[in-house]
């Protein structure tokens, strides 16, 4: 299993052809309080970069784009019902969706852990 | 994905108010707002601190705001007060020493030009007038009252705002008399040996205070007040979140040049003496259109609106009267999420045949349409000391 790391703050776990991916804990330090997720729906065959989910803290509306291209397996509805859950643990409990990797040569432009924290230092 | 929060243009340098730093030490998170650097947060976070400032205390920095007096040439604050109902609809005649109103300063068209409060001091009126509009309300002060007043920006003074139900413990620690002050009370008091200017009044929809102090002072008032423990610092953010469920207006977003008082639904501010019949009907810039809409109607009207779902709606989505309708009816001015009412909260504008209290309208949002209940406004009852 790996993690990778999109310069718009996203992060991606890989396992097999199967990603899941969130936000991560310096993108939910700069909304602040979340107030709002809306998902993508099940089923959905999403394009590298398209606006898939949304995020809304008090003051303000952010979208999460799909880092790679892929369909919509599965979606954390626990989210929904408690937005919260992504300042509380943004790369744990509060995962956004899971895609099916469509094509794993998108995965070559992301960054490592290491890369991630230096982009944001 | 953090793109669509960075919402500032302006590239010229920005101006501080006298507790810049005080923000900075206190964890504040600095932003551009109307040629300043201020705090949209401080650490708490905009959902800790709107409901603080609901239940015990908040202290706003709101220095970057106008303050100006108007000083009578003849001596008499009568004449100041006759002077400026020239540029505004409302009875400042009628607004007794050591008492404030809320008013608005109109175009030739009826638009609003900005907001302001005027208090009598007795000798002069003090006025506050909104940030992004106080070079040009100080030129149009010039270019009609010079006759009158003297125009006296009030530039080495700042303004700081304390809100809440635990306010007047905190301010009565330092000035004792607030304690008898009315909602809309203003003069001058000593605040722990400080010379201020203090209103009972407040942008939260909280019993509340606004307190002028002297520039030089302002840091030591604040850190003094901020020693409570009731008392959290409240950035921008908390500061609109709290003013949108106290259904009050931001200049520029919920009214502006193209809209009237009236489709404001500001008419309750419009006292009688002005009106048409009244002792000194009209006489203010824009008065053939304002009287006419308060007589017969105006074609748009500011509502409250709240979303059905979770979702907020926010600033410029369209309204339509239902889900399949392709004709526009109005549009979100304002909205977020209310804190204090765990739900989103929107103000908007629609025609007037559409603005009925109760009845459903849509919001297209993300291609789809939401459902929104119009309101009564405020959303979240006010708590004024009357």
């Amino acid at each position: 299993m790996t993690t990778l790391f999109t310069t718009d703050h996203e992060w991606l776990r890989i396992e097999g052809d199967i990603a899941t991916i969130g936000v991560t804990d310096y993108a939910q330090s700069q909304l602040g309080d979340v107030v709002f997720v809306e998902l993508p729906k099940v089923g959905r065959s999403l394009k590298k970069a398209e606006a898939a989910a949304v995020v809304e803290s008090v003051k303000a509306a952010s979208d999460v784009y799909a880092p790679i291209s892929g369909e919509v397996l599965e979606v954390n509805d626990a989210l929904t019902a408690e937005p919260a859950l992504v300042n509380s643990d943004a790369a744990g409990k509060a995962w956004f969706f899971k895609l099916k990797i469509a094509d794993k040569s998108e995965l070559g432009g992301l960054m490592d852990e290491a890369a991630y924290k230096a982009h944001t230092a | 994905m953090l793109a669509r929060q960075d919402q500032s243009t302006d590239r010229s340098p920005l101006k501080r108010t006298p507790l810049h730093a005080l923000h900075v030490a206190s964890g504040g998170k600095m932003v551009p707002f109307a040629g300043y650097d201020m705090p949209v947060q401080y650490p708490a976070g905009v959902l800790r601190e709107h409901l603080h400032t609901r239940t015990a205390a908040g202290l706003f920095d709101v220095s970057h705001m106008g303050q100006i007096e108007l000083r009578p040439k003849s001596g008499k604050v009568e004449d100041a007060a006759l002077a400026l109902e020239r540029l505004v609809p409302q009875d400042i005649l009628a607004v007794a020493p050591g008492r404030q109103r809320y008013a608005q300063f109109t175009n030739e068209t009826g638009g609003i030009l900005d907001d302001l409060m005027v208090a009598n001091f007795g000798s002069h009126l003090f006025l506050v007038v909104n940030a992004a509009c106080k070079a040009a309300d100080e030129a149009h002060l010039r270019a009609h009252l010079s006759d009158a007043c003297e125009i006296v920006p009030l530039a080495d003074r700042a303004l700081i705002a304390l809100q809440g139900p635990k306010a007047e413990s905190a301010l009565a620690e330092f000035c004792p008399d607030v304690s008898t002050m009315r909602f809309m009370d203003a003069g001058p008091h000593s605040i722990g040996n400080i010379d201020c200017f203090v209103s009972r009044s407040g942008y939260t929809g909280e019993d509340g205070f606004e307190i002028s102090v002297p520039a030089h002072q302002a840091e030591s008032l604040a850190r003094a007040l901020l020693a409570d423990h009731d008392v959290l610092p409240i950035g921008l953010g908390a500061r609109d979140s709290l003013r949108l469920e106290a259904g009050l207006c931001l200049y520029g977003h919920d009214i502006d040049t193209s809209t009237t008082p009236v489709e404001g639904a500001l008419q309750w501010s419009i006292q009688k003496s002005r009106r048409t019949g009244g002792a000194r009907a009209g006489g203010f810039a824009g008065a053939d259109k304002i009287l006419a809409q308060l007589d017969a109607g105006a074609p748009q009207r500011r509502v409250g609106l709240k979303p059905e779902g979770r979702a907020p709606v926010r600033e410029g989505a369209p309204l339509f009267a239902d889900a399949a309708s392709t004709e526009q009816i109005g549009a979100v001015t304002s909205g977020g999420f209310g804190p204090s009412l765990n739900a989103p909260v929107a103000m908007g504008y629609l025609s007037s045949s559409h603005a009925t209290i109760g009845s459903r309208v849509f919001a297209e949002l993300r291609g789809q349409r939401l459902p929104l209940q119009i309101s009564p406004m405020p959303f979240v009852p006010n708590t004024y000391k009357r």
